[in-house]
C-alpha cells in the first residue's frame, strides 16, 4: 500500500488521461445508442478525483453521487468493468445492475455511485462512523456537487459528523451548475464553504482544474484527521465541459465561459508542470494518450462481447439470501 | 416460561444481541441518556456505554442514512425511530438507498440494518403521529417487514431481524409495550423466523387474518363469538413481508370463510394482497366473499369518538365475521 501523496504524477496523468479518453467514448457510445438511461460525464473535473487518491491510501473509502465513472476508474475499477456497467453487461462493475449512476466496487473501496442528490452524504457519515467505532486510522472521502448543498439531507449529515467528529472529508466538486441552475441562482451564501462553518467544520478553497492543489491540500487534511478523527470540507471549484447530462445541450451558459475553464485544463496544466520540470518529454506524453486510447477501445470491444445479465438470476438480488417474498 | 412486558422482550432482544455480536449497535432520538422515549432501550447505555448506545439529534434522515453507510462496511446497526410516523422523514433512506444497494451493486453491498419503533394509531394523537407504515414499507423490494403482537414474537423476531442480512423493519406498537405475555427464560435463545404466520387460536368456521394491534382485538372478538358458537381461527400473520401464503391458505382452506382485520388504510393496504392472493390460489376454498376490516380512509381525527370511529374496532370484527358466516 502506497503512503498518500506519495502518487507518482505521470502516472496520475495518464489517469487523468484515462478517465477523459473513457468519458469520451462514454460520449461517442451513448449517442450509438449502446448505452441507456442517464450518462453524466466527468470531462474536465479530472484533477478533482485524481488529485484525491492521490492523497489517501488505497483501504481509504470513497463515496460519491452519479457523476462517478471517474471515481471507479481512479480507484482502480477497470476500464472494462466500467464500460461493461454502461453496456449493462455482466461483467460490469455492478453486474449490469446499477447503470451510470451506480458503480459500486468494494474490493477497490468504491461505494458508489448515488443518483439522488445528498443522499450518499449521511451514508459516508455511516461509513465514518464505522471506522471510528472500529478505532480505525482510516477516512471517507464523500464526493458530492453544488446542488446537493440545499439538501436536507447534506445538512443533517454535516452535522452528525461534526458531533461526533467523524474522520471524513466533504468534497465539493463545485462546477457552478446544478443540472441548469447555476450556484448563484440555487444559494443563499456568497460562497459554499461558509455551510461548512455553519456546522464549526474546518473548511477551504482550492483550485479543481491543478491536479497539484487538490493533492497537495487534501494530503495536508488527511494527515490532520489521522492523528485525530474530526471532518473537514473542500469546495474544489472545476468546471464541467460537457452538459449535466448526455441530453443536456448547456444552453444555459455562454462559449466564452467554457473556453475560459477549457485554457485551464487540468490535463494541460499537469502536463505542462512536467514538462517543464523535465519530467515529462512529447513522445512519453503522446504514448500515454495513446495507451489511454487504446484501453478505452479494448473495453468497449469487452463490453459488447460481454454476456448479458441472465434473466433467471433476476431474483438472486433483491435479498441477500435469496428471498422470494 | 414467564411473564414479562411487549416492552421489556424487545429490551431483552436488544440487550443479547448487543452482547453477542460487538458490530450491533443502537442508534436513535433520547435512545440512550433519556433511556427510550418508550422505555425500550432502558439500562442499555449504563450496560454497553456511549459508543454502542448513540442519542442523534432529531434528524431522522440523516441517521438513518448513517446507519445504512455504517451496514455498507459491516457494521449491524439497530436504528430506532421514536415512532414509524417519524420514519417518513426519512423515507428516501428507508426505500431507496437501503433496499436498493444489494441490486444496484449486483450484489456487492447488502445491508444488515434493523429500523424499530412504535407504528400504528396509538390514542389521540392526531394525524400526522398515528401512521400505520406497514403497506408503504412492505411495497418495497428488498425491504422485509414483520410485526410482533405479543411479547414473545416482539423478542423472537427482533433478535432475528437484528441477524438477518437484509434491511428489517419491526414495526412495534405503542399500545402494546405494557401488554404481557409469556416469553422463554433468557438463558434459552428465542429465534422467531421472519415470514412466519402464527395460529393464535384455532377455529373452524372463520379465519381471522390479522396483525400487531389487530391481534389482542381479534382474540378478544373470538371468545365473544364461541358465546354465539362460532368458532374463530386466529392467524397472526407476524410477518407481513415475506408473507407466510401456506400459513393463510391452510387455515383458510380449513375454515372457507375469511375476515382480515388489519391496522392500515383500506386503499391498497396489506388486506387487499392477503385477499388477492387468497381468491388466486384457493378460490375454490371460499363459501363467501372476503371482507376486510382497516382504518376509514381519512386522515386520523384527534377526537376521541372520531378516532375509535376511524379504526377497526370489536363491533366492526364482530358484524364482518357475521357476514361472511351468513349468521
Amino acid at each position: 500500500m502506497q503512503p498518500g501523496g506519495q502518487r507518482d504524477e505521470v502516472e496520475m496523468l495518464s489517469l487523468m488521461l484515462l478517465i477523459r479518453r473513457f468519458e469520451e467514448r462514454a460520449s461517442q457510445q451513448y449517442q450509438a445508442q449502446k448505452i441507456g438511461g442517464f450518462c453524466h460525464l466527468y470531462i474536465g473535473q479530472e484533477a478533482v478525483v485524481t488529485g484525491a487518491v492521490a492523497a489517501v491510501r488505497d483501504d481509504d473509502y470513497i463515496i460519491t453521487a452519479y457523476r462517478d465513472h471517474a471515481h471507479a476508474l481512479a480507484r482502480g475499477t477497470s476500464a472494462d468493468a466500467c464500460m461493461a456497467e454502461l453496456f449493462g453487461k455482466e461483467t460490469g462493475c455492478s453486474r449490469g445492475l446499477g447503470g451510470s449512476m451506480h458503480f459500486f466496487d468494494r474490493k477497490n473501496h468504491m461505494y458508489g455511485g448515488h443518483a439522488i442528490v445528498a443522499a450518499h452524504v449521511p451514508l459516508a457519515v455511516g461509513m465514518a462512523f464505522a471506522i471510528k467505532y472500529r478505532g480505525e486510522d482510516r477516512l471517507t472521502l464523500c464526493f458530492f456537487g453544488d446542488g446537493a448543498i440545499n439538501q436536507g439531507a447534506f445538512h443533517e449529515a454535516l452535522n452528525l459528523a461534526a458531533l461526533y467528529r467523524l474522520p471524513i472529508v466533504f468534497i465539493c466538486e463545485n462546477n457552478l451548475f446544478a443540472m441548469g441552475t447555476s450556484v448563484k441562482r440555487s444559494t443563499s451564501l456568497k460562497q459554499i464553504i461558509d455551510r461548512a462553518e455553519g456546522y464549526d467544520i474546518p473548511g477551504e478553497i482550492v483550485d479543481g482544474m491543478n491536479f497539484r492543489e487538490v493533492r497537495d491540500k487534501i494530503t495536508e487534511i488527511v494527515d490532520s484527521i489521522r492523528k485525530e478523527p474530526h471532518p473537514a470540507f473542500l469546495e474544489v471549484r472545476t468546471y464541467r465541459y460537457r452538459g449535466h447530462s448526455m441530453s443536456d445541450p448547456a444552453s444555459y451558459r455562454t462559449k466564452e465561459e467554457l473556453e475560459k475553464f477549457r485554457l485551464d485544463d487540468p490535463i494541460t496544466r499537469l502536463r505542462a508542470q512536467l514538462t517543464r520540470e523535465g519530467k515529462l518529454t512529447n513522445e512519453q506524453f503522446d504514448r500515454l494518450d495513446k495507451q489511454a486510447k487504446e484501453t478505452v477501445l479494448a473495453a468497449v470491444k469487452f463490453a459488447e462481447q460481454s454476456p448479458q445479465p441472465p434473466l433467471e438470476k433476476l431474483y438472486d438480488y433483491a435479498y441477500a439470501d435469496g428471498a422470494k417474498p | 416460561m414467564r411473564e414479562i412486558t411487549y416492552r421489556q422482550a424487545l429490551n431483552e432482544a436488544l440487550a443479547e444481541e448487543l452482547e453477542r455480536d460487538p458490530n450491533v449497535f443502537l442508534m436513535g432520538e433520547e435512545v440512550a441518556e433519556y433511556q427510550g422515549a418508550y422505555k425500550v432501550s432502558q439500562g442499555l447505555l449504563q450496560r454497553f456505554g456511549p459508543r454502542r448506545i448513540i442519542d442523534t439529534p432529531i434528524s431522522e434522515n440523516g441517521f438513518a442514512g448513517l446507519g445504512v453507510g455504517a451496514a455498507m462496511v459491516g457494521l449491524r446497526p439497530i436504528i430506532e425511530f421514536m415512532t414509524f410516523s417519524f420514519s417518513l422523514v426519512a423515507f428516501d433512506q428507508v426505500v431507496n438507498n437501503a433496499p436498493n444497494m444489494f441490486t444496484m451493486s449486483g450484489g456487492q453491498f447488502n445491508i444488515p440494518i434493523t429500523f424499530r419503533g412504535p407504528n400504528g394509531p396509538a390514542h389521540q394523537l392526531g394525524a400526522t403521529h398515528s401512521h400505520a407504515t406497514e403497506n408503504f414499507y412492505a411495497s418495497v423490494p428488498g425491504l422485509k417487514v414483520c410485526t410482533p403482537a405479543t411479547p414473545r414474537d416482539a423478542k423472537g423476531l427482533l433478535k432475528t431481524a437484528v441477524r438477518d442480512d437484509n434491511p428489517v423493519l419491526v414495526l412495534e406498537s405503542e399500545l402494546l409495550y405494557s401488554s404481557k405475555g409469556m416469553v422463554e427464560p433468557p438463558d434459552e435463545e428465542l429465534l422467531i423466523p421472519l415470514g412466519k404466520a402464527d395460529v393464535k387460536r384455532e377455529g373452524s368456521d372463520v379465519s381471522i387474518i390479522c396483525y400487531a394491534q389487530t391481534v389482542p382485538l381479534a382474540l378478544k372478538v373470538a371468545a365473544q363469538l364461541e358465546d354465539e358458537d362460532i368458532s374463530a381461527e386466529i392467524v397472526d400473520l407476524r410477518s407481513i413481508k415475506p408473507l407466510d401464503e401456506k400459513a393463510i391458505f391452510d387455515s383458510v382452506t380449513k375454515t372457507h370463510r375469511v375476515v382480515i382485520v388489519e391496522q392500515d388504510h383500506p386503499f391498497c393496504g396489506v388486506g387487499a394482497e392477503v385477499c388477492y392472493r387468497i381468491q388466486k390460489n384457493i378460490f375454490d376454498a371460499l363459501d363467501a366473499p372476503i371482507i376486510r376490516v382497516s382504518q376509514e380512509d381519512v386522515p386520523m381525527p384527534y377526537n376521541e369518538r372520531l378516532e375509535h370511529a376511524v379504526l377497526p374496532n370489536a363491533d366492526k370484527l364482530i358484524a364482518a365475521v357475521k357476514q361472511v358466516c351468513y349468521a
